[in-house]
């Protein structure tokens, strides 16, 4: 399985996702440059935190419009896993991969710590190997991460099984339902806030983001055969 | 040319913390009068309209870049045509 992480203008935790993948998974994984205009050969896209373009006029709006943007699309498209953290996530709402918008905190402060989560849905490609309703800590660091839906698309999320994480301690953002990410309704796009990529040994303190990786590895190839199919 | 400016705004529906922490800040200057704030910003385009209308454009640009509706709306002045 090869995996491609996606570098932007301005990402910042691409090296983080790729030394996750490659040194610590053992994956295959190549950078892919936002000039790019293809994924061929790929199974899996990652799209990584940071400030991509400046987060100007909105977070992630302006990486839409970037070459590899309907390379990626298409990818999703077609059934393939794309994941994206906290800017990855933005970036995903913003090219209309996954419902809703993620806006300034209702603190209006950037936060950077640690947090309670709950593995709300462990049926997905990226969560088989944790256990259901599992409460797992991940590292959170964002100053417009309060995800927003209408009520509409929020019944419908919930109905889908489409949450798969929401905060378990005190909400840190004002995000509805307390949702720290979700899938799109075929569950092969997952876009969350926190960073699973800086939760992968026990020298950084927190394994809890390994098993989503591993998850991945071990689904993924299988997805994307399927989808080829 | 023709000088639009644009406005875009969260929804009504939508909760706006920059607005709610300003109205805070307004009260405890002793204006108890103001009892909302909302907090948006605006474009100003300069326009030389081609094949399409002003108003096309506008609606174009905002309705594809400028506004993401799930969160935001928006209203256009035109301000002066030269």
């Amino acid at each position: 399985m090869k995996i491609a992480v996606v570098v932007f203008p301005g990402s910042n935790c691409d090296i983080d996702l790729f030394e996750a993948l490659h040194t610590v998974c053992g994956a295959a994984v190549e950078y892919v440059s936002h000039k790019n205009d293809n994924l061929d050969g790929f199974d899996a896209v990652m799209l990584p935190g940071g400030f991509s373009y400046g987060d100007y006029l909105r977070c992630g709006a302006i990486a839409r419009f970037s070459n590899i943007m309907p390379a990626i699309v298409a990818f999703a498209k077609q059934g393939k896993p794309v994941f994206g953290t906290c800017n990855g996530f933005q970036i995903l709402t913003e090219a209309g991969l996954l419902p809703g918008a993620l806006k300034q905190n209702d603190s209006l402060k950037f936060v950077c710590k640690t947090v309670p989560l709950t593995v709300e849905n462990n049926q997905t490609l990226f969560t088989t190997q944790y256990k259901e309703k599992e409460e797992i800590d991940l590292p959170i660091a964002h100053a417009d991460g309060s995800y927003y839906a209408d009520e509409e698309t929020l019944a419908e999320l919930e109905e889908n099984q489409q949450v798969v994480f929401r905060y378990a301690g005190e909400n840190p953002n004002g995000s509805l339902n307390n949702i720290a990410g979700i899938t799109n309704k075929t569950g092969n796009v997952l876009g969350m806030m926190p960073h699973p990529e800086r939760a992968v040994e026990a020298i950084l303190g927190n394994q809890d983001g390994l098993r989503l990786f591993k998850s991945l590895l071990e689904n993924g190839k299988v997805a994307t055969e399927e989808a080829v199919r | 040319m023709v000088n639009v400016r644009i406005f875009v705004t969260y929804k009504q529906s939508v909760f706006n913390p920059q607005g709610e922490t300003i109205t805070d800040a307004i009260h405890s200057l002793g204006f108890s009068a103001v009892k909302k704030v909302n907090v948006g910003k605006f474009f100003d385009l300069q326009i030389e309209p081609n094949d399409k209308t002003v108003a096309e454009i506008v609606s174009q640009v905002s309705e594809q870049l400028l506004v993401n509706f799930n969160l935001e709306t928006y209203h256009y002045e035109v301000m002066e045509e030269a």
